[in-house]
């Protein structure tokens, strides 16, 4: 109760104290020029980053008109769950029709649905929904290890720095993010083919184990990381206790 | 008033006029100030979070074991480490921290704590999270109040904590390890001091360029546009903008040339025919460069705008807007002549080879970088202000500049930064009274907090910021006064020096710029520590007059340095008597003669039970595997003792390798051994490379 009139003491002081300002506020210089229909993603969807860390691809999302064209002077609004933040959180448009915000994510590892909005001519809001997924220590030690050992031939993507080795294997590798597959294998199936390697799950011999290299943990932390970055998303089974 | 009086005095009389009424009165008021407390107690903040957690619980189908664990310890909960000062009392609330079936519950303060290598009983929580363990309210457990001065630590800048112990990079504390990083590599402890627990203090990683003979090397005018802005000549620059006046920025050129002092030698002139002669096809001199692995060191920006190179030495997309063709031409052939101690090695490039490179070199230009610089001869008085705002901006502490001595605590130092008290800051308007915004802040933007101020304004993306202000902020008191016993330290700095005339050698090539030697050098390249134990005496001298491809997906790859035969002789002699193991002999088992059972034996393992094709190559019309090198002429280039050993633990013989060991057993390694060692390569495939 006692807060409840703090917040209001609060509140009306600001708005009192707003009041007396004579200087015009940020609020009236968003005052949004231009009105779109459509909200794309430009770049900065689907990054992994840390815990609480600022993405390292800033967000940026673009308004466009029925037509397809890029508006500029649109009123876009950042949010997301509790514990992500945006830098700047709401802005106009630039004259290419796109907002660029950085992205810090939340303290607790997991995926983030993160929505921006954008007010259409009609009154109407539109939405545009991004996910981006946080890594927790035990994920980041994994997403390390798959850099240092695994995605040379899990992931299917080159880079000029580091070249696939996907496309060398007569038997292909799952990438990570195969949900459809990787979901399907429980916790002690992944352990047993990382540790033993293919064969262990009659699986190819071009997988080597890793169990006389890696440590428990480590392993642990691997599968954590791939838990979460499958797609679709991995639940866990068994352990889930309804709440009332 | 009168009436007002009389209430009183009527109300004084019911209460106390009689002894028995007072006695009742006073009584019950002293009962009702001995419930105060009790009360107080009752309707506490903590117990309604442990009353919210029993109800969250009751419904669950574990609620038997999860209420079974709440009630072992009932009431205020405390964590008591006295060797670390740590009193937590955080479980009193949080009370969900420890149990593994929570992970489906995602409202605080009862979420499972995620998975850490330390455990909460070893640790407590204000370690890592700081806040004010003792306390049992929300706000002074969490917040900055009057008497606490560390409110909860923001979890981007949580692995400042594991820093406070580990002072060795940790796998799973990347943002630590890239601020540390960066404190060495931005040159933030040129100017500022950092001692660490043990005394030592952090040491610079850039190699800022000496300017005592600057003259010989650039313009003037380029000297003046890069004051100005550094990163208009390159994005990568890690030279910050001082944001200098044109005037400043004219008298500290002018001060610079003026004081630069020749070198002999430094300079190569044209020949003078040269000049006149067709510049030299572009393209060759591109695939010099190409050849020349320049790129593994040095980054060109591309038309996309995409920086692409190494980030060893400077960026060269504008190069010949800034350096003079006839000292590009002296650099090239030897460095280390103008500059004893560069990373660049000296790569023995003949004369036609030099030119080559600088005309490519000198065409990187930029026009506009140059066009709006106009600067008229300097005069005395220039020179001397230029003097004076050298000294005044602390240009000595990075650069050696002849005649200016280094300052001393030219910053203030920041060996306890993490738990500055907060009365010593002066903060901003608007910004929030803690640690972590004023560190980042003044990393972001130094000048916001006075236009005087003389740190200067660095080029950081927003994660380089971050990562700068979690190493800076693990820099606490705690760290400092934690017994050492309790500390993980890091691995001291090796100033390992190889000897006689093959250390020169390798001084005059830099080997350690890409590799690494008993603990010192860069790990670009293989760790050569025991290279002599590894290699067949004919392949590594053949080696290093000419680099042949052994990793073929590679874009880093060792330079040809046209090493004369007696120099590729004694670096072979060096290496072959010095680099070796201690763990087995390399001679010990012979290089050809296996049995053919036993080759046969040893290839079938290798392409079924090993399924080592998956990741190297021996037979190019079948293999396709290119993580690991290619083994097409393994037998000529490893000792079988060396294969051996390898097959059985890679990582004893090369910590770090991604090889997995496959804990082999003897027979199996004698095999692939005798398998590998029959793989001597052909003179075609030579060719071929």
């Amino acid at each position: 109760m006692k807060r409840l009139w703090r917040t209001l003491f609060a509140v009306s002081l600001t708005l009192v104290s707003a009041g007396c300002t004579r200087k015009p506020g940020p609020a009236s210089a968003r005052k949004p020029t231009g009105f779109g229909a459509a909200l794309v993603e430009s770049s900065g969807g689907k990054q992994i980053g840390a815990t609480g860390m600022v993405l390292a691809q800033p967000l940026v999302v673009q308004v466009n008109d029925e037509q397809g064209t890029a508006v500029s002077g649109a009123l876009v609004e950042f949010s997301g769950p509790a514990g992500a933040s945006f830098d700047p959180p709401s802005g106009l448009t630039d004259s290419s029709g796109q907002l660029s915000t950085n992205v810090a994510l939340g303290g607790m590892a997991g995926r983030y649905q993160l929505i921006a909005r954008t007010s259409a001519k009609t009154q109407k809001t539109v939405e545009l929904k991004i996910e981006e997924i946080a890594l927790g220590y035990q994920q980041q030690l994994g997403y390390q290890l798959d850099n240092k050992y695994c995605a040379r031939c899990h992931n299917p993507e080159s880079s000029p720095e580091r070249v696939s080795n996907y496309d060398n294997l007569e038997v292909k590798p799952h990438p990570f993010t195969e949900g459809d597959t990787l979901n399907k294998m429980s916790d002690a199936e992944l352990t047993s083919i990382i540790s033993h390697g293919g064969p262990a799950l009659n699986k190819s011999a071009l997988m080597p184990p890793y169990g006389y290299t890696l440590s428990k943990t480590e392993i642990e932390a691997l599968i954590a990381y791939i838990r979460l970055i499958s797609d679709p998303p991995y639940h866990a089974s068994g352990m889930v206790y309804a709440q009332k | 008033m009168q009436s007002l009086k009389n209430t009183f005095s009527s109300l004084w009389q019911t209460l106390f006029g009689h002894p028995v009424r007072a006695f009742g009165a006073v009584s019950l008021l002293f009962l009702i100030s001995l419930a105060i407390a009790p009360a107080k107690n009752y309707f506490s903040e903590w117990r309604h979070y442990q009353n919210r957690y029993l109800a969250l619980v009751r419904g669950r189908g574990d609620a038997v074991t999860l209420q079974r664990h709440f009630h072992e310890h009932d009431g205020i909960q405390q964590i008591w480490l006295p060797t670390l000062g740590v009193v937590d009392r955080c479980t009193t609330c949080h009370a969900g921290l420890k149990e593994a079936s929570l992970a489906d519950v995602g409202t605080q303060p009862f979420r499972q704590h995620p998975v850490i290598p330390h455990t909460l009983d070893q640790f407590g929580c204000v370690m890592c999270h700081r806040g004010q363990g003792p306390a049992t309210t929300v706000e002074e457990a969490h917040r900055s109040t009057a008497a606490w001065e560390q409110p909860i630590l923001p979890a981007r800048y949580v692995q400042s904590s594991c820093g406070q112990c580990h002072r060795a990079p940790l796998t799973g504390t990347p943002q630590l390890n890239l601020g540390r990083n960066l404190l060495g590599r931005y040159g933030c402890v040129h100017c500022h001091t950092i001692k660490l627990p043990d005394g030592s203090a952090i040491k610079p990683t850039d190699v800022p360029p000496s300017l005592s003979h600057v003259a010989d090397k650039s313009t003037r005018e380029w000297v003046y546009a890069w004051l100005k802005d550094p990163q208009a000549y390159a994005v990568t620059a890690t030279m910050p903008n001082f944001k200098l006046s044109d005037p400043d920025a004219r008298d500290i050129s002018a001060f610079l040339i003026a004081n630069s002092t020749p070198i002999a030698g430094d300079t190569a002139p044209v020949a003078p025919g040269a000049k006149n002669q067709k510049p030299p096809d572009p393209t060759a001199g591109a695939s010099l460069y190409g050849e020349s692995f320049c790129a593994s060191c040095h980054a060109v920006q591309n038309a996309a705008g995409n920086v692409v190179g190494g980030d060893v030495g400077p960026e060269l997309t504008r190069v010949g807007s800034k350096v003079k063709p006839e000292w590009l031409r002296a650099w090239l052939r030897n460095p280390r002549v103008y500059d004893s101690q560069t990373l660049m090695p000296h790569y023995r490039l003949t004369d036609p080879q030099v030119s080559l490179l600088t005309a490519f070199l000198g065409n990187k230009t930029d026009s506009d970088l140059l066009a709006n610089v106009h600067l008229d001869a300097a005069t005395p008085e220039q020179v001397a202000h230029g003097k004076l705002l050298v000294t005044e901006y602390g240009c000595a502490s990075c650069h050696e500049i002849s005649g200016i001595k280094k300052p001393d605590n030219f910053a203030p130092e920041l060996t306890r930064i993490g738990s500055k008290p907060l009365t010593q800051i002066i903060f901003l308007p608007g910004m929030t009274h803690a640690i972590p915004d004023y560190i980042a802040a003044k990393i972001r933007e130094p000048r916001s907090f006075g236009s005087a101020l003389k740190m200067p304004q660095f080029s950081l993306a927003p994660a380089q910021v971050d990562a700068l202000t979690t190493a800076l902020l693990s820099l606490t008191d705690r760290a400092h006064d934690l017994p050492l016993a309790l500390t993980v330290p890091s691995k001291p700095p090796s100033n390992y020096q190889p000897a006689g005339k093959a250390g020169q050698l390798m001084a005059d090539l830099t080997c350690f710029s890409c590799h690494a030697i008993n603990g010192r050098g860069s790990d670009m390249a293989p760790d050569l520590t025991w290279e002599g134990s590894s290699v067949q005496r004919p392949w590594l001298q053949a080696f290093l007059k000419n680099p042949g491809t052994l990793r073929p997906a590679l874009i880093r790859r060792m330079p040809r340095f046209n090493l004369s035969d007696d120099d590729a002789k004694e670096l072979t002699d060096y290496i072959m008597a010095v680099y070796q193991t201690p763990a087995f002999d390399r001679d010990s088992m012979p290089s050809s003669g296996y049995p053919p059972a036993q080759v046969e034996q040893g290839k079938q393992l290798f392409y079924s039970k090993y399924a080592c094709q998956s990741c190297h190559i021996v037979d190019t019309k079948v293999d396709k595997g290119y993580v690991g090198p290619t083994l097409t002429q393994v037998g000529s280039r490893l000792t079988a003792a060396w294969i051996y050993h390898w097959l059985k633990d890679p990582q004893a013989m090369r910590p770090g390798a991604i090889e997995p060991n496959r804990n082999m057993n003897d027979e199996d390694a004698r095999a692939l051994t005798a398998f590998l060692m029959t793989q001597k390569g052909s003179n075609k495939q030579e060719a071929k490379k």
